[in-house]
């Protein structure tokens, strides 16, 4: 999804994780992604680069859908929908 | 008559045939699949607070993508599964010695660069605080309900002379030989010596 479609984009749950460090937005994504319905969508607020890379491929393990990531002023936003 | 029998018992030998090579196949492919589980064996001898740290992080991160994690501590590593707080009676002198030169507990490790008399890891703990890395105690934590499991080498243990009454309390803690890991690493598509 591009930049524009994911801020318009209906987000279920946000989790912010934005103080901890690797692994601790997995960790987070991980907890969180058990308490919403399928189909729906999840971001992750992290300040830690290698989330960026860390989330796709955990999408992709778990078979959740990847949809993108915001750069935001020291932070990024990651979207997800979950399988 | 007769050429046209035995052509056709030909033909259902030569399906009898190929279906005896496919159950075969069908064998060989289900040991194969069996062989390699998601799983992640660990072997962790270093007693250093940074290489415990290294195994700790892999070993959520694998676990937080449903790949099952078993961890074998064995030598030096023994020093982080240590409880500060316990203590056991019975001791011979040697044990007793190495009871008080080895690190009581995961708070008590050393770093294997930079250790500088215990002042890296005190700095290298304010830094992970400041910057929201889990402290090691709450990577155990985290590692608990994520059901990443703990074998200690039975045989480091006696070397040691450590007891299990002075080991922490965790979940799914169990005491083991070399065999137990070397026969689960097998399983595990990952394996990592640290």
């Amino acid at each position: 999804m591009t930049p524009e479609e994911l801020k318009k984009v209906q987000v279920a749950k946000t989790v912010d994780a934005r103080g901890t460090a690797c692994p601790g937005p997995l960790l987070e994504a991980k907890k969180t992604v058990g308490t919403i319905k399928s189909g729906d969508i999840m971001e992750v607020l992290s300040a830690d680069e290698g989330t960026k890379s860390d989330l796709p491929k955990w999408c992709a393990k778990q078979g959740h859908e990847y949809l993108g990531t915001i750069e935001e002023n020291g932070y990024f936003k990651v979207f997800m929908k979950k399988k | 008559m007769l050429p046209e029998i035995s052509n056709q018992t030909d033909q259902e030998n030569q399906i009898i045939h190929l279906q005896e090579q496919i159950d075969t196949l069908q064998t060989k492919i289900t040991s194969l699949e069996n062989l390699k589980k998601d799983q992640l064996s660990i072997a962790i001898v270093s007693g250093d607070m940074d290489k415990i740290m290294a195994a700790m992080v892999i070993s959520l991160a694998a676990a937080a993508m449903d790949t099952h994690v078993k961890l074998f501590f064995s030598f030096w590593s023994l020093s982080a599964l240590r409880d500060k707080k316990k203590k056991a009676d019975g001791k011979d002198f040697i044990s007793k010695m190495f009871g008080i030169m080895l690190p009581r507990g995961r708070n008590k490790l050393k770093l294997s660069n930079m250790n500088m008399a215990g002042m890296g890891p005190l700095m290298i703990k304010y830094l992970m605080k400041k910057q929201g890395v889990l402290s090691l105690g709450q990577m155990f934590k985290e590692a608990s309900e994520l059901g990443v499991e703990i074998t200690v080498c039975e045989m480091s243990m006696n070397l040691m002379g450590f007891k299990k009454e002075e080991m922490i309390d965790y979940p799914n803690l169990r005491y083991a030989g070399a065999a137990t890991f070397v026969s689960e690493a097998n399983e595990s598509s990952i394996q990592l010596f640290i």
